[in-house]
């Protein structure tokens, strides 16, 4: 029997970027908020200082600050026919555990969407025709637009003192900045970071083509900076370990270095780590939540109740939560049906390495950070007639290589053995005067009728609860996407001077063993029509209005860039609703 | 400064990577403790600690074959790549903690990933016996370590072709095991047992665990020219260390 502790105004579930953006702005309204997290504390000094974060064995390799599989995991299987088996070691994504979430460990890539990309169907279907679309395809619009949440995607840039250069400022395009980018109300906090070598040639190569090469959008900042709650972070050391690693440098944006510091102050706020919450409580009528109930670290099971719940985890573990708790319609295939699981999507990612003469060309790519680079968006979302080519869809590319860590990063050209004497040759010869870029091709997921989670019948987690299964293959869309959009990167590559281009499709079937992004989203979709979609458009339970379901879980579909900066703007967005509006009249923001 | 640790039921707390995980408040202040941190625990020296001598005479011998020893850099078995497994192989690694391992197991699509009960440490146990009795069936009753070059890369070819296939073992994929994680000791801090004296890093001119190259990333094109160093720190540091 659980143990019942006294009422909050609002219980957060998942400490991570959007949890902490909404426990600070809840806390700001006057209301009394604790934050239940899954995961231990986590913070620089004690987790990954400077003396030894630079361990690639021990958080690249073994996965130090993730999620262990043995607390929960997934099954997988390509199609609806076929038995999922459980993930038992991660490979495709990593899901975050411990505050901070994903915060911690991203390369703080921190893109905005594109302005079509919130209307994808309505622009789709108003550009080409709706039979220009597969059949099976079940892409729909966001049910908010860029405009209304530009103010938003601007919090969070100057919250994180992101460096980059603007490139549509208020309408206006500006020579190096991206300008196929939507209008930005002020530009980047602080200019975008120094570039590397390979970088700046993958600037010149792109330019020479006649595109319009842009620095990646760094939260890994190029100066000092001091955030508007008072916090300041560092200039990024170029140290080349960013992904997969926490910074010891203060120099990555994290809820670490912007908000936690000022929010643990508060006297209206707590936190409880190392306790998994197990399911969200309703009243009688099952359109009230009535708090949660948690299991902590001891096993001892808890009832937190609160007023308003806001669910902030992983993108899956958001959709577990809401299938566990009885809460939304469970998606059907089949009939169409449902909401809860469906428009489940990931990424299409691609690389292209290129090798160039060893005597002409040392790159240093072990200087770097977790989003410098060049890019180009030519090929991303619709800013190119998708007509003659027969899909829809794209993506950014660019040399956007993070690291030169050896197990990891030391390419050798095709043809090469895979061990003995040739091999070993083959990368001293090549790891300084290789080009890596990693996730090269940065392509959308649309979404489809057949890719979706619901509970797996046969696998458990360590509580008895059953896993959440993952029905997810590409289709073909995607993977002409891809082909398409390597082969316009490889171009470029080639342009830059390299001897001899490694060309590695994305090609299907869907495998969990091979690492994409860890950006899944969908399950629980934002939208206009409770039919098609879990929450509104302020992130509002269709069925339960004062439960809001944060984080990439509510992307209707993936568009072609990183969802960090989406997710964290559609937070503030969401926070502000509830805090004008919502708090002065609980119930229902948007009439069904 | 409201800091309170509750221990409760800690002998059913649970336990990752080694590390027994309480749940805690935190609440009025960032909970700071001193030398809170978890450093990593260097590789300890001496004996092997899950090989037998056998064993490890012929993971010696087949991390010698895939980084062979040439003039300017040591080859698998001086950069102490089996001292690497061996320390992982006796850690969690082997153990498979932290992994997922309810049944049932099934062998699934490639594309669903590894589905075994066994362990590292249990599959390499299995493979290196196996591995002995293929060779002394086959190679006039001599183990791994005492074939010729020549042969050892025959075998190591068929293992990784499914020519050769070991008797109650897959014998692919024990080679893409010991291909992987022989390549992860060579690349690896040294501080794991492998990448002896930074042997791996110097050859591929990796700086290793430095931290600020503010002052080289607009230098282009240029070699940077300082040595590499451990998380251990670097021989020169080190008084009475050449």
């Amino acid at each position: 029997m659980a143990r019942k502790l006294p009422a909050k105004d609002a219980v957060i579930v998942g400490l991570g970027w959007t949890g902490s953006i909404l426990a600070h702005e809840l806390t700001e309204a006057g209301l009394e908020v604790v934050a239940i997290e899954r995961g231990p504390w986590r913070d620089t000094p004690t987790d990954f200082p400077p003396t030894s974060a630079q361990d690639e064995l021990r958080y690249r390799i073994r996965h130090e600050l993730f999620l262990r599989p043995s607390q929960t995991t997934f099954s997988f299987r390509n199609k609806m026919s076929e038995t999922a088996l459980p993930i038992r070691t991660w490979g495709a994504f990593m899901p975050p555990n411990g505050v901070g979430g994903g915060g911690v460990h991203w390369n703080a890539e921190t893109w905005r969407f594109l302005p079509s990309d919130f209307v994808l169907k309505t622009h789709l279907t108003e550009r080409y025709g709706a039979s220009f679309l597969p059949p099976d395809m079940t892409i729909q619009d966001w049910g908010v637009t860029y405009d209304e949440i530009e103010p938003y995607y601007d919090r969070f840039e100057y919250l994180c003192g992101t460096s980059g250069t603007a490139g549509n400022l208020r309408g206006q395009i500006h020579e190096g900045g991206n300008p196929f980018e939507g209008p930005r109300s002020r530009p980047y906090p602080t200019p975008a970071q120094a570039q590397p070598f390979s970088h700046t040639l993958f600037g010149k190569a792109a330019r020479e083509l006649g595109y319009k090469p842009f620095p990646q959008p760094s939260g890994n900042l190029s100066q000092a900076y001091l955030n508007p709650l008072g916090i300041r972070l560092g200039p990024c050391t170029y140290c080349g370990f960013c992904e997969w690693f926490g910074c010891g440098n203060y120099s990555k944006a994290s809820p670490q270095t912007t908000i936690l510091p000022v929010l643990v102050r508060k006297p209206n706020f707590l936190a409880r780590d190392n306790c998994e919450v197990t399911r969200i409580n309703l009243d009688s009528s099952g359109k009230r939540a009535t708090g949660v109930t948690y299991v902590d670290a001891g096993g001892e099971e808890w009832e937190q109740p609160g007023e308003l719940v806001i669910l902030s985890a992983y993108t899956i573990f958001n959709v577990q939560l809401l299938l566990l708790s009885g809460i939304g319609k469970p998606y059907d295939p089949v009939a169409g049906e449902g909401v809860i699981g469906r428009n489940f999507t990931h990424q299409t990612i691609s690389d292209v390495t290129g090798f160039f003469d060893a005597a002409k060309f040392i790159f240093n790519p072990f200087i770097a950070s977790g989003s410098i680079g060049m890019c180009i968006d030519e090929f991303n979302g619709d800013n190119f007639d998708h007509g003659p080519h027969g899909f829809v869809g794209g993506g950014y590319m660019g040399q956007v290589q993070t690291n030169g860590r050896p197990i990891e990063t030391t390419p050798v050209p095709p043809g090469t053995p895979r061990w003995g004497a040739a091999w070993k040759s083959a990368v001293r010869e090549n790891y300084l005067s290789a080009v890596k870029p990693g996730t090269g091709v940065h392509g959308s997921f649309y979404a489809y009728r057949d890719v979706y989670l619901d509970l797996d019948p046969t696998y458990k987690d360590r509580f008895g609860r059953p896993l959440v299964r993952m029905t997810i293959d590409f289709h073909d869309n995607e993977l002409k996407q891809n082909a398409f959009l390597t082969d316009r990167f490889a171009d470029i590559i080639q342009a830059m001077g390299a001897k001899q281009v490694m060309k590695e499709y994305r090609k299907g079937p869907y495998d969990i063993t091979k690492y994409q992004t860890t950006h899944l989203c969908g399950g629980a979709v934002m939208g206009t029509d409770p039919k098609t979609s879990a929450i509104n458009r302020y992130l509002q339970s269709w069925d339960v209005p004062n439960l809001f379901v944060m984080g990439a879980s509510g992307f209707p579909q993936n568009a072609g860039y990183n969802p960090t900066g989406t997710l964290a703007a559609l937070a503030f967005w969401s926070a502000e609703a509830i805090r004008s509006t919502y708090l002065k009249n609980p119930g229902p923001l948007v009439n069904a | 400064m409201r800091l309170h640790r509750r221990d409760l039921l800690a002998s059913t707390a649970v336990l990752f990577g080694g590390i027994t995980a309480h749940a805690s408040i935190v609440s009025g202040a960032l909970p700071w403790q001193p030398s809170a941190g978890t450093p990593p625990e260097p590789a300890r020296p001496g004996p092997w600690l899950f090989f037998t001598n056998e064993e490890a005479a012929a993971i010696e011998a087949i991390a010698d074959r895939i980084i062979p020893p040439d003039p300017q850099t040591p080859g698998g078995k001086d950069a102490g790549c089996a001292v690497f497994i061996d320390r992982q192989l006796a850690g969690p690694y082997g153990r498979q903690e932290g992994l997922y391992t309810a049944a049932p197991f099934h062998k699934g699509k490639k594309e669903q990933g590894p589905q075994s009960d066994a362990g590292p440490a249990e599959q390499y146990r299995k493979a290196l016996a196996a591995l002995d009795r293929y060779c002394r069936a086959n190679r006039n009753n001599r183990a791994f370590a005492d074939l010729s070059d020549a042969e050892k890369d025959d075998i190591l070819a068929g293992l990784e072709s499914s020519r050769i296939a070991l008797e109650g073992t897959n014998g692919k994929e024990f080679f893409e095991a010991i291909l992987k994680d022989v390549q992860q000791g060579f690349f690896a801090d040294p501080l794991y047992g492998g990448n002896r004296d930074m042997v791996a890093w110097k050859m591929i001119g990796y700086p290793g665990a430095r931290y600020d190259y503010r002052d080289w990333v607009s230098r282009h094109n240029e070699r940077f020219p300082l040595p590499p160093v451990s998380i251990m720190g670097r021989p020169g540091w080190m008084p009475g260390k050449a």
